[in-house]
């Protein structure tokens, strides 16, 4: 029989349904694979007796006929959604032994469709950073490796200068690349789903701000957070976004829009779509790889029948300083609440003012330092008009070019998602933070915007590693960015990871 | 801009985050690459531009102003570092 955990998220349910194999067997196969990958460190948490109770209550509903769309399929779940009763971190000493009484609205619409859960995936600490190293676990390794590369699995681990898997949602593209999971929850705040997603030949995508409830998933910066998936393919994407989706009355920014059957949209015809293609877009210095990968895709949507049209989006190159006001500013008071009082940890001190500084000296690591005490001065007094208020504006501004392109017919943008395949762990960001930073230029102006975007691979770096495209789409139309990323999808094929070298 | 020690110590304190002296210098140089690199926002003509306050435009939602939680003080205090019949303890704030 072949190897279960490398069925996409849609075959699974298919075979599900038609009693081809059972919950227990599917989910008895990913708790194999995870334990045998322990060394890529993707889970933070593994919850397999949760997994096979859930198992077991799916296989009786699949053999009633009955089950949700997500019935018996075992899902990987980012330690930023709060789950009830099992150990929720953010990857963060600060939240070390944090078990939340209450589970995240979306985690809840998962279970409530019958999905399983295998455990909670690695992340960036708070979901601050681009390459998963700055979790309180320790780095993610990435599945893929350069052609030719000396990373192999040693008795103790990985051996090698292994890459990272992107961020912050590292454990989640990691997981879902290595079939340690059918799919994943993410979040994205700057690029946080689509970048990992195209580090991993996975696809990712965010959805419109106020698509998916934040309620109960750990606050980064709030005007920018969105949930979202990732899986193996497209398909699998929209199955998983229809059953995170909704309106939830606990989060004012929820919309009440009605959500679609997403995975109708696929295989629905682009013909005569309009694509933009922002000038803006072509940065100095774009590797070669890249420009092929974005001159593919343009062909292979004409080819699909949508028309291609050159766009400006005048404000682009602002939307990354922008990002680093607007997300350090809502951090730092977003952040605040750990004050080891109410949860998490508490050092002592001599009084609580020197209590509050040492814990969250001793609980917060030196990125999560850094974007609070930024985040701190561009809001204190004097300096609020100079720094948050112009980004704000400027934020105004980057939105604007948008709708303006919007207006003028265009369906959907067409870009690189990174200017690079993945890079080596330290290889960024040790000496100068915006090096780091700089990973997320084609995706935070999506953020800043509240638009769509989705991630989809699209082609291999002359190493061997993976590249992605990304689709932006107007705002709640998530159902053409699955149709045009599915013809993507169509024509560049789909990249599974070469070799289960860990195991 | 770019900031001194002295506001990198004091930026510290407001964020309530012991920060060691000798990391001062350190911090002061991370803050200032930043400051660096957002100073180009300075370039756009923002003259006239309302800052953005709602992502998506909605109208605020509102509800009864009625009780619709609660109750559940074991809960709330269930992952305090320090608690005692359902209080939060904290450190002696008034002598």
């Amino acid at each position: 029989m072949t190897d279960l955990t490398h069925l996409t998220l849609t075959e699974a349910r298919d075979a599900l349904k038609a009693r081809r194999i059972s919950a227990t067997e599917l989910t008895k196969a990913h708790i194999a694979a995870v334990e045998q990958a322990r060394s890529l460190n993707a889970y933070v948490l593994e919850t397999p007796e949760i997994a096979l109770a859930q198992a077991a209550a799916s296989d009786a509903k699949l053999g009633r006929g009955e089950g949700g769309p997500l019935e018996g399929l075992p899902l990987g779940i980012k330690d930023l959604y709060c789950t009830k009763d099992v150990r929720t971190t953010a990857c963060s000493n600060i939240l070390r032994n944090f078990v939340p009484a209450y589970e995240s609205t979306v985690t809840s619409q998962l279970w409530r469709d019958g999905a399983v859960m295998l455990g909670k995936l690695n992340n960036d600490e708070f979901a601050m950073g681009s390459s998963n190293e700055t979790s309180a676990f320790g780095a993610v390794v990435n599945p893929w490796r350069r052609s030719g590369s000396n990373v192999v699995a040693g008795a103790g681990g990985v051996e090698g200068s292994h890459l990272v898997p992107g961020g912050s949602s590292g454990g989640s593209s990691a997981a879902v690349a290595a079939h340690l999971c059918l799919a994943a929850t993410a979040t994205d705040t700057g690029g946080s789903i689509r970048q990992p997603a195209a580090f991993t030949g996975t696809v990712g995508i965010k959805p419109t701000y106020g698509r998916c409830s934040r309620w109960g998933i750990v606050a980064f910066a709030s005007s920018l957070d969105q949930a979202g998936p990732i899986g193996k393919t497209v398909r699998d994407c929209a199955v998983m976004l229809r059953s995170m989706s909704g309106h939830d009355p606990k989060d004012t920014t929820s919309v009440d829009v009605a959500v679609p059957d997403y995975e109708a949209a696929i295989g629905r015809s682009v013909k005569g779509m309009r694509i933009g293609i922002p000038r803006e877009y072509r940065i100095d210095g774009m590797p070669a790889e890249i420009e092929k990968l974005w001159q593919d895709g343009i062909a292979w949507l004409k080819a699909a029948g949508a028309e291609i049209v050159d766009i400006s989006l005048p404000h682009t190159k602002y939307a990354l300083p922008a990002y680093y006001i607007v997300a350090p500013a809502e951090a730092s008071s977003n952040l605040a609440r750990y004050d080891g009082v109410r949860y998490g940890l508490r050092e002592q001190g001599r009084d609580i003012a020197d209590m509050y500084e040492k814990t969250r000296a001793a609980g917060f690591g030196r990125e999560v330092k850094r974007r609070i005490m930024i985040g701190t001065y561009v809001l204190s007094a004097g300096y609020y008009d100079a720094y948050y208020l112009r980004a704000q504006k400027v934020r105004t501004l980057i939105k604007k070019d948008f709708e303006d392109v919007f207006a003028a017919g265009v369906h959907a943008i067409l870009t690189p998602a990174t200017p690079s395949a993945a890079f080596g762990i330290g290889e960024k960001g040790s000496a100068d933070p915006v090096e780091m930073y700089l990973n997320d230029i084609f995706t935070v102006t999506v953020n800043m915007a509240g638009l769509p975007g989705i991630a989809v691979p699209a082609g291999l770096d002359p190493q061997g590693l993976p590249l992605g495209l990304q689709l932006i789409g107007r705002p709640f139309d998530e159902e053409t960015l699955f149709a045009l990323s599915e013809v993507i999808e169509q024509a560049a094929g789909r990249f599974p990871i070469p070799s289960r070298w860990w195991s | 801009m770019s900031v001194d020690a002295k506001t990198v110590k004091r930026v510290a304190h407001l964020a309530r985050i012991a920060l060691p002296e000798d990391d001062v210098a350190k911090m002061q140089d991370e803050i200032n690459a930043m400051l660096g690199f957002v100073e180009q926002l300075g370039e756009v003509d923002v003259d006239g531009v309302e800052p953005m306050t709602s992502v998506m435009p909605m109208a605020m939602k509102k509800r009864a102003d009625a009780v619709t939680d609660g109750g559940i003080a074991p809960q709330i205090v269930a992952n305090a570092p320090a608690s005692e019949d359902d209080y939060f303890m904290v450190p002696k704030v008034v002598e």
